[in-house]
């Protein structure tokens, strides 16, 4: 299989318009006759069916809540950005493109971050225009903050909720369309298969989560906006319901996977506390320009931190990094707490913890100031964890929160199978080995808002009108596979919930698949996730039944796909020996501990084919040319 | 979409249906006070009460047309809340098994009730007073210049003591009402603000208070033989 | 601490129901209540019993998708915050704990604590929304807007439309939430070219789906986890009148 990524020729800041211009057109009168499927009501989803429906195309969207204005995009807090230099303090496309594939490690591509970088004003515009209460200043213009690290202040936020308020305008046009009759909406629906017919993809079949009932629907093309997979890591900052299965089941057949192993862990978030725990919050990272992160310097020291004397303690981010000290990015001080931890200095009631002492800043500014910085943090901390951070230093340890993996796409967003879209987090396109704060709103909505519509546009124009059916023999044979797979998750009548083997599964991968990753550890993982598979197909017990509310059974085919995506994020960190962003192999790093890049062997995208269960997937590699950058070396010490 | 249209989907809309509630009970209220200043003159004496009672009587055809206004207020009111109120259970057919208040007043929730006790206690009280049916005694009082004595009336109404504790019992539903009512009017009427709201809230019982006392004072004052009737005795 | 539970069971929306009593063992004192009630389902799931059905996604407070009714009170106890974010350190040793689903017409349960809350999205669709097509949008920064009313349209913003509005209303009724989203955008200049419009649809929608009248009981404002205040009910009340006077 040839990798084409059909990324247009010519100068970088003009592939887009150039691609736009020679893409061809549905004529107006036309478009009615097109149908579109979206799977996934989240930034991406939500406004790419609003906006395909606006120019007229028939959608169909299907998200597994009960609303599509409850999809996961809601959580992001921070911010999302665009380079309209506003604050005029030297922003341009040119430097968002280029902190963006930086930031990525030089693991993406540059068409697509470039496009990234000039629609990202658009969705500002756009978002405004809708009615979203972003942040103003006293002139009544938009607010910009600096945001994780950047030396410019091009994050456009409202409040703490910016996801919250970029969904909700999204959603809003979604149910504009809705009401109107061009979006059809399927809430509570998942998606368990993708058909594929003659090598193109020509609708779904879903299962009614109400009902229990199994139905396929028909369209000209299909998108894929279904998230992230980092629930595999099972405590993760992701929604509960957060899952792979849409993805893995496309990559089952055939679309390929890229970068599965490139998974974003977050420093900054409340550690777990107990074997119940069933998620993980995330503190916003803003708390470290403030904070102060130590651990004692002895081990399983039991001391309360107020009795730890302060040469007692190692501040170890400041030891390490002196000139970036507790703000050093997101990968490096994720990796640090996780060393500490491991040498068992770890603090809290499980010792899986570091603390985030704010003593000498209360001592500095006095606690007005800081809780006017922090107030509603500090609240959701003790809300949490039933501490006051004002008086007890806060407990904070790193957690899964990004996948910048996912289904392969072309500059089009189209998959390996033709007619198959994928948008958002859910494919692999633009944050590289590592996502920098307030990118994944961007993307979200770039994919959606303004590359989607044209793209499909494209694809409508030059493939024609489908006339395959629902009532196809490809959808009654996927109908009749997803229900034997039903099937045999409820007659296995084992013993363990399928939640028993998602906490089994996550161990794993935290374990192996992490924060740090080793060969020998990789391969263990590759030995265990097996057993652990075979295991769940032995033991499983699902109560109830097929044909009702069942979210055992819903749990249980989500869990399944987990043991299989699990494995190949395995395989691709292991075949991936270098240290790039996110991903950090502790066979390949400096004398200091810093990750240690291979550009010569490694810059590339790796995009797994499908081969079987439990069978080593095909490696495909997707060279990457840099034709505008110079690469260079993180440097933070 | 005509004018008319317009109007009977305004007074069948949710939002439509409260604002009749909060205008016509505002009206109400309007007609509480004037017709509170009007009988608080039984303090004054029986040649005031008397004199104010024969012009309001010499108004003939203005006077039943604001009687009929006043009626058709009260039962727009009175039906406009009933409906309310079915449509209100209708809307949780299956209630909770363990059920909780926060900030919901006493008053918000019986206003049903208090309501419907107004209702039939002002039935009684036109009956009583102004139509003389029950007590029909009473069309035989008139003063030493031939008006109807108004003042006797309402002495020898109050000094039964059923009829009294009635009146007084009747005006702490009203003012239990009104406490929820006025505060309620301006949230209505979408003329409560952060700032207002607390203060309105504050506004509303201390009208409910002074309309309560208003009204009480009177068979209490006659209770307590501090009104008499002009002979002295009662 | 061990806990005694009594929980709405109904296998599906034609089912009548009942309270069940169950016994929550061993519950550590920080966890979530949901976690509390995975442990509950762990044991009912080893028993063969059918576990408890409830909705929850984020269990970060912000999806609105958790929805209980506990003792009788939206969302549980504790003031500002959802079921996923209540702790069981605000419960004691030996208490009784009610579990119920939202109750209203328009809100029916379609499994044990799982109610349909599609209403809130068809008044969304009925003009939840400002008219603007992909693409054609202004510069974000040509319509400057006071930073008090920007700041106030985002505090109504602030609905994650759970629905504890409705359940906790002695009326069923949903005038925070309709009114929330009108006063967002009524208080924005986008939104001003369909307020009437906006207005008088949300509202005919919200009394088709069988929603109760408000009465200013401010149950609502006292159960929304976001502190949804009752002034945009009054602000929607004065939205509605301007809108069928200008008629």
């Amino acid at each position: 299989m040839k990798l084409e990524s059909k990324v247009p020729s010519g100068p970088l800041a003009e592939k887009w318009d150039k691609h736009r211009f020679e893409s061809k057109l549905v004529n107006p009168a036309n478009k009615r006759k097109f149908s579109a499927i979206v799977v996934g009501s989240g930034l991406a989803g939500a406004a790419g069916a609003a906006s395909l429906a606006e120019l007229g195309y028939n959608v169909s969207c299907f998200c597994y809540q009960d609303s599509p204005r409850r999809a996961h995009s809601i959580a992001a807090q921070g911010g999302i950005n665009a380079s309209k230099n506003y604050q005029n303090d030297g922003d341009s496309t040119w430097r968002l493109f280029y902190d963006t594939i930086k930031g990525g490690d030089f693991r993406s591509r540059e068409a697509n971050v470039y496009r990234l970088a000039q629609v990202a004003n658009n969705i500002i515009d756009q978002c405004v225009a809708q009615g979203v209460p972003f942040a103003r200043d006293y002139g009544g213009l938009l607010d910009n903050r600096s945001f994780g690290g950047a030396q410019v202040s091009r994050t456009f936020y409202a409040r703490g909720q910016t996801g919250q308020q970029l969904l909700l305008g999204a959603y809003s046009a979604l149910s504009r369309q809705i009401g109107k009759g061009q979006v059809r909406m399927y809430p509570r629906a998942e998606m368990l298969d993708v058909v594929v017919v003659d090598g193109r993809a020509r609708g779904i079949v879903v299962r009614d989560m109400v009902t229990g009932k199994i139905s396929s629907h028909a369209a000209d093309a299909v998108v894929l906006a279904t998230g992230g997979y980092g629930n595999v890591f099972y405590l993760a900052t992701y929604a509960k319901g957060c899952n792979v299965t849409a993805a893995y089941k496309a990559y089952k057949k055939g679309a390929l996977f890229a970068n599965p192993c490139f998974t974003q862990i977050h420093p900054t978030c409340i550690p777990v506390s107990g074997e119940y725990q069933s998620k993980l919050t995330l503190m916003s990272e803003s708390l470290r320009n403030d904070g102060r992160i130590w651990v004692p310097k002895n081990r399983d020291d039991k001391r309360a931190a107020a009795d730890i004397p302060e040469d007692e303690r190692d501040y170890y981010l400041e030891r390490k990094y002196p000139s970036f000290g507790n703000l050093a990015p997101r990968d490096i001080s994720s990796r640090s707490a996780k060393e500490v931890v491991d040498d068992g200095r770890g603090v809290g009631e499980t010792g899986v913890g570091v603390y985030l002492d704010f003593a000498d800043a209360i001592k500095r500014l006095g606690k007005n100031v800081i809780e006017e910085r922090y107030g509603n943090l500090f609240q959701m901390y003790e809300r949490i964890t039933g501490e006051d951070p004002y008086t007890v230093p806060m407990r904070i340890y790193p957690a899964s929160h990004y996948t910048m993996g996912g289904l392969w796409v072309d500059y089009n967003l189209e998959s390996t199978i033709p007619a198959l879209f994928v948008a958002g987090e859910a494919n692999f396109s633009d944050h590289g080995a590592n996502r920098l704060g307030a990118s994944a709103l961007m993307q979200g909505l770039a994919d959606g808002y303004f590359v989607l519509p044209y793209t499909l546009g494209n694809h409508f124009a030059r493939a024609g009108v489908s006339n395959i059916k629902a009532d196809h023999p490809e959808f009654k044979k996927a109908e009749e596979e997803v229900k034997e797979r039903i099937n045999k998750l409820l007659s296995i009548n084992g013993k363990r919930s399928p939640d028993t083997f998602h906490r089994a599964l996550g161990k794993i991968m935290w374990e192996y698949c992490g924060m740090g990753r080793n060969a020998t550890g990789l391969k263990k993982a590759l030995q265990e996730i097996p057993a652990l598979r075979e295991e769940f197909w032995q033991d499983l017990k699902v109560m109830g039944s097929a044909d009702e509310l069942n979210q055992q059974l819903e749990l249980a085919g989500r869990v399944a796909d987990f043991l299989e995506i699990g494995e190949v994020m395995c395989y691709d960190a292991l075949t991936r020996e270098e240290s790039c962003g996110a991903h950090f192999r502790e066979e390949y790093q400096t004398e200091e501990g810093e990750a240690l890049r291979n550009d010569r062997d490694f810059c590339y995208v790796s995009a797994w084919e499908y081969t079987g269960v439990g069978k080593e997937p095909n490696l495909h590699k997707e060279p990457l040319v840099f034709e505008n950058v110079e690469l260079t070396t993180r440097s933070y010490k | 979409m005509t004018t008319s249209q317009a109007s009977v989907s305004f007074t069948t809309a949710s939002v439509g249906k409260k604002v009749l509630m909060a205008i016509t009970g505002i009206c109400l209220i309007g007609f509480l006070i004037v017709h509170l200043i009007g009988n608080l003159q039984l303090f004054i004496g029986q040649e005031q009460l008397n004199k104010y009672a024969e012009t309001l009587q010499s108004l003939g055809g203005l006077k039943w047309g604001f009687r009929l206004f006043m009626l058709v207020l009260a039962v727009i009111h009175v039906w406009k809340g009933v409906v309310l109120w079915l449509e209100n259970r209708r809307a949780r057919p299956i209630g909770y098994h363990r059920e909780d208040t926060v900030q919901a007043s006493l008053s918000s929730r019986t206003m049903i009730y208090t309501g419907l006790l107004i209702f039939a206690f002002v039935v009684y009280h036109l009956l009583h007073f102004t139509l003389i049916v029950t007590n029909p005694e009473y069309a035989q009082l008139k003063d030493s210049v031939g008006r109807v004595d108004v003042y006797s009336m309402v002495i020898t109404g109050f000094s039964n003591y059923a009829i009294a504790i009635a009146y007084l019992i009747a005006m702490f539903l009203l003012a239990y009402h009104l406490s929820h009512a006025s505060e309620s009017f301006f949230q209505t009427m979408g003329w409560a603000n952060d700032k207002y709201l607390p203060k309105l809230k504050i506004l509303s019982n201390l009208f409910a208070i002074v309309i309560f006392i208003g009204y009480a004072s009177m068979p209490i004052a006659v209770l307590l033989n501090i009104v008499k009737l002009p002979g002295g005795g009662n | 601490m061990n806990l005694t539970l009594y929980v709405w069971r109904q296998k599906d929306a034609e089912d009548k129901g009942s309270l069940e009593k169950y016994d929550a063992r061993d519950i550590n004192h920080h966890m979530s209540f949901l976690e509390m009630l995975d442990v509950v389902n762990e044991g009912l799931i080893q028993e063969g019993v059918d576990p408890i059905a409830f909705d929850h996604d984020c269990r970060e407070g912000i999806c609105g998708m958790c929805s209980l009714m506990i003792n009788g009170r939206a969302h549980g106890p504790e003031k500002a915050t959802t079921v996923c974010q209540l702790h069981m350190r605000h419960f004691k040793d030996g208490d009784t704990i009610y579990i119920e689903p939202w109750r209203a017409k328009a809100f029916p349960v379609t499994k044990d604590l799982i109610v349909d809350r599609s209403a809130f999205d068809r008044v969304m669709q009925a003009g939840g929304f400002v008219s603007v097509n992909t693409g054609g949008a202004p510069d974000a920064n040509a319509l400057p807007i006071p930073k008090a009313n920007a700041d106030v349209a985002f505090d109504a913003a602030a609905c994650i439309g759970c629905g504890a509005c409705v359940a906790s209303c002695k009326n069923a009724s949903a005038m925070l939430f309709v009114s929330a989203k009108v006063s967002q955008f009524a208080l924005l200049p986008q939104g001003h070219a369909e307020r009437k419009q906006r207005v008088e649809k949300m509202i005919a929608q919200m009394d088709e789906e069988g929603f109760g009248n408000c009465t200013n009981y401010y149950e609502c404002e006292a159960a929304c986890p976001k502190e949804i205040s009752v002034r945009f009910i009054a602000k929607m009340n004065r939205e509605y009148l301007m809108a069928t006077i200008a008629k």
